[in-house]
């Protein structure tokens, strides 16, 4: 169980209206994430599921109960918080009982259930430590084991990869994806990272300034942005966003086109242009091309070797089937 | 930053040091000097008192016949313990409410609360008196542990708030999604990550208990008197009393002067508390 459904939901701190009234439903079994820029009510929405912060107004249902004014304690949900907030006066054993000890779990139930956590979370050497003498990596274990072992109805985390050095939030990304796999238990996930977001999720919730800008799998996100602002923060390198006479002859205010939906060509194509800035990264090269009869540069993909370089002049052309084309409200048209 | 010290600097700052330490430190040492004087040497001259006059232990045996230390002693242990734990008791909650989830007025409520100790005790002096009359609260070791309670309560409450305010909040909020009631949260992890505070606090307000004298010495006559009013009963308007007087002081302060010595690494622990990270 884990189905989670927020109708009106609406949040003010104060005079400030943080998150305007908005509903969403997070199905059961589901790994949702939501992602969005810095200070946009990520935190903020997911503490209100957790029942950390009241609701201003609205009603929040967990498996079909209305949980509004439960406290956290009795949501059966479980956090992981960016900072880890491990019990630093407890060994790690016993900070993996700790929700097992307030569940008033038997002994021996309890002691089974830590051996398992720590073999799949590979803590089994440690859990004789104190907090303070983990590494940032083996902290969030034990985050996660302190989670896991009460088997609750959904898990919440914020952020909990930003911590961590870049290796090893690859490796945790994998490791918490396979974890859910196998509990098929309903996680939802804040990251600011959209590439978390697109490879963790099933469902992303796309947020700005507190509303919800877009629900969909990180494909449909992908394919079929509903409006600039998800076109322009789902996908990596960013989506190039043309406004003026080049869109309106889409009959648009504004089109966006991929760099990999671009194709490049020494000799000709609609638009032509001299190359800036490049970045290779092997596999795949960016050219910062600027156009002619364009404000902004366009950055493009092409494969690896091509031999092209600085100044030279290159003529690109839009692939038609993945043009996106906007309105003067950002909404997209069809 | 390391920077280079000559010895002779090195010197210098110990000596300036220990002639401050030895200054502070000095009027107890005369008092202890004093104690083993005879009344008649203890009036004498200060240099004449050092150098020229015998020891004894007279003044301790005049004392000890004369009054009930122990009754004292005792007295003044069961309120300073009693005051101190009640205003525990009540003041966790208080800065815990402060701390994590303060209202827009909790500052003012803190300033309302050290304004107290502001005050010239003995502006409430006589209220307090009538209200120990009417409840016959004069005179006994109740009385004086609510009293001396409340005037520290600001002080436990303010220190308490200080120490809860270092602990991440996520903390908490960690225990309460792992189902801990508010209960559980407070026993089970505030307490045990603010104890190094919490021992400052009780030992600090031990101290300040133990030598409180304006209301011991107020609302007591016989019964529930602590020290406090065993030093005081030494000193007269008549005849010689500095060498008793000396040795009741000794009596009266050595037993928080040692627990101070013992706990002094902890008491400094925790009131630096926070400043360094
Ligand atoms: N306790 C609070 N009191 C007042 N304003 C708050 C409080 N908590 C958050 N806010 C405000 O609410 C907004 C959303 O904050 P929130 O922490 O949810 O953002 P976020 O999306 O998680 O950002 P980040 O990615 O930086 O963590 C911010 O503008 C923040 O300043
Ligand atoms: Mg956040």
């Amino acid at each position: 169980m884990g189905h989670i459904r927020l109708t009106g939901v609406k949040k003010c701190f104060g005079d400030v209206m943080v998150i305007p009234p908005l509903d969403l439903e997070i199905e059961d079994g589901e790994f949702v994430v939501f992602v969005g820029p810095s200070g946009c009510g990520k935190s903020t929405l997911l503490r209100l599921i957790a029942g950390l912060e009241d609701v201003t107004e609205g009603v929040v249902e967990i498996d079909g109960i209305e949980a509004t004014s439960l406290p956290p304690a009795k949501r059966r949900l479980a956090m992981v918080f960016q900072s880890y907030a491990l019990y630093p006066h407890m060994s790690v054993r016993k900070n993996i009982a700790f929700p097992m000890k307030m569940a008033r779990i038997p002994q021996d139930e309890q002691e089974r259930r830590i051996t398992d956590a720590a073999r799949v979370l590979n803590l089994t050497d440690y859990l004789d430590r104190r907090p303070g003498q983990l590494s940032g990596g083996q902290r969030q274990r034990v985050a996660i084991g302190r989670a896991i072992v009460r088997e609750p109805s959904a898990f919440l985390f914020d952020e909990p990869l930003s911590n961590l050095d870049a290796a090893l939030r690859v490796g945790m990304r994998l490791e918490i994806s396979e974890l859910h796999k196998r509990l098929a238990t309903t996680m939802v996930y804040v990251t600011h990272d959209q590439v978390e977001a697109m490879t963790m999720a099933d469902q992303i919730v796309v947020l700005h300034a507190g509303r919800i800008e877009q629900v969909g799998s990180p494909l449909e996100l992908y394919r079929e942005p509903s409006n600039l602002f998800v076109a322009g923060f789902i996908g990596s390198p960013k989506m190039n966003l043309i406004a003026g006479p080049v869109a309106a002859k889409y009959n648009a205010h504004t089109i966006g086109i991929r760099p990999e939906h671009i194709d490049v060509s020494a000799n000709s194509g609609l638009w032509s242009g001299t190359i800036g800035v490049s970045e290779h990264l092997g596999s795949d090269t960016f050219f910062r091309v600027n156009i002619h009869g364009l404000d902004e540069p366009l950055t493009v993909r092409t494969d690896g070797e091509i031999g092209l370089r600085y100044g030279d002049t290159i003529h690109l052309t839009p692939n038609p089937d993945h043009l996106h084309r906007f309105d003067a409200q950002a909404a997209r048209l069809a | 930053m390391a920077r280079s010290v000559t010895t002779a600097r090195k010197t210098a700052n110990t000596i300036v040091a220990g002639a401050l330490g030895l200054l502070m430190f000095f009027p107890v040492l005369w008092i202890i000097i004093l104690s083993f004087k005879t009344e008649g040497d203890a009036i004498k001259a200060p240099l004449e008192i050092l150098f020229n006059t015998g020891w004894t232990t007279e003044s301790y045996g005049t004392v000890q016949a004369r009054s009930n230390y122990f009754k004292h002693f005792s007295n003044s242990l069961i309120i300073s313990l009693g005051s101190t734990f009640l205003g525990i008791l009540i003041a966790v909650p208080a800065a815990w409410a402060m701390a994590f989830v303060p209202a827009k007025r909790t500052k003012d409520v803190l300033m309302w609360m050290l304004s107290t100790k502001m005050l010239p005790p003995v502006g409430v002096l006589v209220p307090i008196y009538l209200i120990f009359r009417d409840l016959g609260l004069l005179d006994t070791r109740t009385g004086l542990v609510f009293v001396l309670m409340m005037i520290n309560l600001p002080i436990i409450v303010w220190m308490l708030y200080t120490y809860f305010r270092e602990i991440p909040g996520e903390i908490l909020e960690a225990a309460r999604m792992d189902g801990a009631s508010l209960r559980e949260e407070v026993i089970y992890v505030l307490l045990p990550m603010a104890i190094p505070g919490m021992a400052s606090t009780v030992l600090l307000n031990i101290i300040l208990a133990w030598n409180e004298a304006f209301w011991t010495l107020n609302l007591t006559a016989a019964k529930a008197a602590p020290l406090t009013a065993f030093i005081a009963s030494y000193s007269s308007p008549e005849g010689l009393f500095y060498a008793k007087l000396s040795a009741a002081s000794v009596m009266a302060i050595a037993p928080i002067l040692i627990m101070g010595w013992f706990s002094q690494k902890q008491l400094v622990r925790g009131l630096t508390f926070g400043a360094v990270k």
